[in-house]
């Protein structure tokens, strides 16, 4: 596969770039902001994108879907990023589908039609700490009935409060650490003992802190099998990882868009600042390791589509290389931008913010270098 | 494209059974040291027995220059074939078979630029590493500020008389032939310039060694004392010797960018384990600087992508045609970072200059070499001028 894009992926980004641009710009972000939307995003716009077709890419299409992989969600999130549109894009149609993907046919036949048509959204439940720390789940599930009960508390679910079901990992078996004895399961938003307390995080989106307390599901509800949900989880964490890169990427080029123009317009003693080199090699730098991070994002989806044994890898890569990436592309920009950078006037401070929500969501860049040290056994 | 994947498979088949049966096993193994590389020329002489072997085994095939027509003594392979014969060479981690500067720089030039009578003649002696060529580009007061350059070439009706000086002629005192700048008009700095090609042993050529921080001593000072060039050694236009150095310099930077990629190795952090060490959890034994490592992979396996997305637009015909820009700095820069972590991984033992179970100190060698790879063939500096003007348009630049 050659690391461009073909005519029809380049049709989708055109298409993505314009409906994006026109429909969610970063004016819709801030409106969005300033009323304190209480779900942090217009379900309005979420049939928008159902009808563009967007949240079935990754879905199968023996179940309707366009079957297409994660370098076409990828364009998708790319332009996402660039206009820190509020979407559960992120959450339901790439790491939910995905995970739903690994799982049976009862699960996507009750899900998928709601997310084709753009009225469900899904939450992501799999942190109980801080950071992102996945192997160190310790939730309990334990049977009951024909069934299991869920017990514990996670933290960082995103759209947690106006998700319609939430993907949760628990352990069935063993203790953290272990590999064997999780299992993921679907749970309803309206089961008994679930309540959400939704949080407005620094970029203004929505996340919500969730606890089980005694929440009962079928059997029914497992996606993949009863203590082997790590091939689930990871299917669920590989794609939110390579989309989160993605989506990190266009969030980069946003910023150093906007600040190349601004470099272009900025007059400082007699001068445009784009003429001073100090400047310039600054931006030039960025360009580069902008473009570096973009090629490590494509392979890594390449990767996952052709389902290679390297993008487990390389899908770490694209975490940590983007997450350093964008973060210098947003310092670089407020800097640039002097005193009106740091106005909430401006735009490129919500570039800022999205950045350092985005670098913590799914592992920031440390947590993706050490895994990379890992695989390579150091 | 006209072929199949299964044209492609057998391809690849072949490809593997030939190398099986042709690249012996001393060239598979890293290159040790400078007097492992065959780079050819009048007065070549092999360092091994394998090395004369795999080498006119390449010929044979044209497969020192795989992608070059068969006719200019290349193999005649499509983009998808060539690509495959890198992920072959690469799998069984062969060598180059001959290295040059005639391949990477001045075989493109005058594969664009050149007559047909000089493609026949010149790149079939490239591709059989028949002469060894050098570049007289830099001069002492032109470096990063090329055109400034002052070498003369007065007009003699049927040949040139040349007169100037050249520096940092990477070994000018080992090459046959040069591929030169040389004013031909002074008053036009851009459109005064032009491509030359001459003999070594031409009278009047002249150079002197220049040592390196690494202790080597590969490049010279060169001095031309009315040096005879005739009129068919110009390569394209009289005057419009700038165009074909600039269409080399792309070249040269691509050839030099690839450093950041360290020799195929996938990790760098993974082969320093067996220097540092690692503790009882099976860490790196040095945690500081386990995370600088891990930083490096990421950057370095990031780098790779690129440079496979590179290579892939510029076939085609995608990318921007700055990119060998930026690819020539950031490869630099991460193959200097690269080489400043094996020597802190080192330690003292990496601070070996002469032993000979140092390899004659070749770490702090190829160490002090690498920074050199952000000034040769341009600066990083020049380089970001490139990106800031070409590719973001910046006003002033
Ligand atoms: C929170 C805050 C509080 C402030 N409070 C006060 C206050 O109380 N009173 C007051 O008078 N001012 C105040 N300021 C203004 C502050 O002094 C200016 O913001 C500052 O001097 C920069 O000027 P600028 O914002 O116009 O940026 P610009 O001068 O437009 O600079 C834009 C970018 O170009 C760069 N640049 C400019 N010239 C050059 C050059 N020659 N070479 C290289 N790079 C260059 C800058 O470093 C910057 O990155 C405040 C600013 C902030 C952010
Ligand atoms: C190992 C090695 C091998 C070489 N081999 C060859 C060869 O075979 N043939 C050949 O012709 N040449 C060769 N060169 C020369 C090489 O191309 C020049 O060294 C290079 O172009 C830089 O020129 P300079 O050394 O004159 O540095 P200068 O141009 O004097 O630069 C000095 C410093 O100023 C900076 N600078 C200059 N201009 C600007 C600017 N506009 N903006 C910002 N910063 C600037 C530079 O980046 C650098 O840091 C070789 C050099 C080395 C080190």
């Amino acid at each position: 596969m050659p690391m461009y894009l073909n005519e029809d992926q380049a049709m989708l980004q055109d298409s993505a770039r314009e409906f994006i641009a026109t429909e969610a710009p970063v004016s819709h972000m801030r409106a969005l902001r300033d009323e304190k939307c209480k779900d942090g995003f217009r379900h309005a716009l979420w049939k928008q994108f159902a009808e563009m077709g967007f949240t079935g890419i990754l879905i199968p299409e023996e179940d309707d879907g366009l079957g297409l992989g994660h370098v076409e969600a990828g364009i998708v999130l790319e332009e996402i990023g660039r206009n820190l549109t509020p979407s559960p894009f992120l959450t339901t149609s790439v790491a939910g589908v995905s995970a739903l993907n690994a799982g049976g046919k009862a699960l996507r036949e009750k899900y998928f039609p709601g997310i084709l048509s753009g009225d469900t959204v899904l939450g992501i439940a799999i942190e109980e700490r801080a950071k992102h720390r996945p192997d160190q789940i310790a939730m309990a599930a334990e049977r009951s009935g024909n069934g299991f009960k869920l017990n514990g508390k996670k933290s960082f679910v995103i759209h947690g409060a106006s998700a319609d079901a939430l993907i949760v990992a628990a352990r069935t078996s063993g203790s953290a650490g272990d590999s064997e004895g999780l299992t993921l399961f679907m749970v309803d938003k309206d089961a008994a003992g679930l309540s959400a307390e939704a949080a407005r995080l620094v970029d203004s989106s929505m996340a919500a802190a969730v606890t089980f307390d005694n929440v009962e599901v079928d059997a029914d509800a497992v996606i993949g099998e009863v203590d082997q949900g790590q091939d689930v989880l990871d299917a669920l964490l590989h794609a939110s990882r390579a989309g989160s890169a993605a989506e990190l990427v266009g969030v980069g080029s946003g910023a150093m868009d906007m600040t190349v123009d601004y470099l272009k317009q900025r007059k400082q003693f007699g001068k445009l600042i784009g003429e001073f080199q100090a400047l310039q090699h600054r931006a030039s730098h960025l360009y580069s390791e902008m473009e570096i991070a973009r090629a490590a994002v494509m392979k890594a989806q390449q990767l996952l589509d052709q389902g290679n044994e390297g993008a487990d890898v390389m899908v770490s890569v694209a975490k940590a290389k983007a997450g350093r990436t964008t973060g210098l592309a947003v310092r670089e920009g407020v800097q640039m931008h002097g005193g009106i950078g740091m106005t909430d006037e401006y735009d490129i401070g919500f570039y800022m913010k999205r950045d350092r929500a985005l670098n913590e969501f799914m592992g920031d860049a440390n947590y993706h270098a050490n895994r990379v040290a890992q695989m390579h056994g150091y | 494209m006209s072929e199949s994947s299964s044209d492609l498979d057998q391809f690849r088949s072949e490809l593997r059974g030939w190398l099986e049966a042709n690249c012996p096993e001393e060239m598979r193994q890293p290159v040790k040291s400078e007097d492992d590389i065959y780079w050819g020329g009048r007065n070549a002489t092999f360092a091994s027995d394998a090395q004369k072997a795999w080498f006119e085994a390449c010929v044979a095939k044209g497969y020192t220059v795989p992608d070059w027509p068969k006719d200019y003594g290349g193999a005649g392979l499509s983009p998808a074939q060539h690509k495959i014969f890198k992920q072959e060479m690469a799998r069984i981690k062969a060598r180059a078979p001959l290295q040059s500067f005639g391949i990477w720089m001045l075989g493109p030039a005058l594969l664009h630029f050149g007559t047909e009578e000089q493609k026949v003649h010149y790149l079939n002696q490239i591709a059989r590493g028949e002469i060894r060529w050098c570049q007289g580009y830099s001069e002492p007061g032109s470096g990063s500020d090329l055109v400034s350059l002052q070498t003369f070439g007065e007009d003699k009706g049927d040949h040139w008389i040349v007169n100037g000086q050249k520096i940092w002629t990477s070994y000018a005192d080992k090459c046959d032939w040069i591929f030169c700048l040389v004013r031909t008009d002074k008053e036009d700095k851009y459109r005064g310039i032009s491509f030359l090609l001459f003999d070594m042993e031409t009278p009047g050529v002249s150079t002197k060694p220049i040592k390196l921080i690494s202790g080597n001593s590969p490049f010279c000072e060169t001095f031309f004392d009315n040096v005879v060039v005739p009129k068919d050694q110009i390569v394209g236009e009289l005057n419009r010797g700038w165009d074909v150095a600039k269409y080399l310099l792309g070249h040269e930077r691509e050839m030099i960018s690839g450093g950041g990629l360290g020799d195929g190795a996938p990790s760098l952090g993974a082969r320093m384990t067996k220097v540092i060490g690692t503790d009882d959890a099976g860490n790196l034994d040095d945690p500081m600087l386990r995370a600088q490592l891990a930083q490096f992979d990421v950057d370095a396996l990031a780098f790779k992508a690129m440079a496979e997305k590179f290579v892939d637009e510029m076939k085609a015909r995608k990318g921007h045609p700055a990119k060998p820009n930026m690819m020539k700095y950031a490869g630099t820069e991460l193959n200097k970072q690269r080489h400043e972590l094996v020597m802190a991984a080192g330690g003292s033992d990496a601070l070996e200059w002469e032993s000979e179970t140092s390899g004659h100190g070749a770490k702090p060698r190829t160490w002090l070499r690498t920074k050199a790879n952000s000034i040769e063939g341009g600066t990083s500096e020049v380089m970001l001028n490139v990106i800031s003007k070409r590719i973001l348009d910046l006003p002033g630049a």
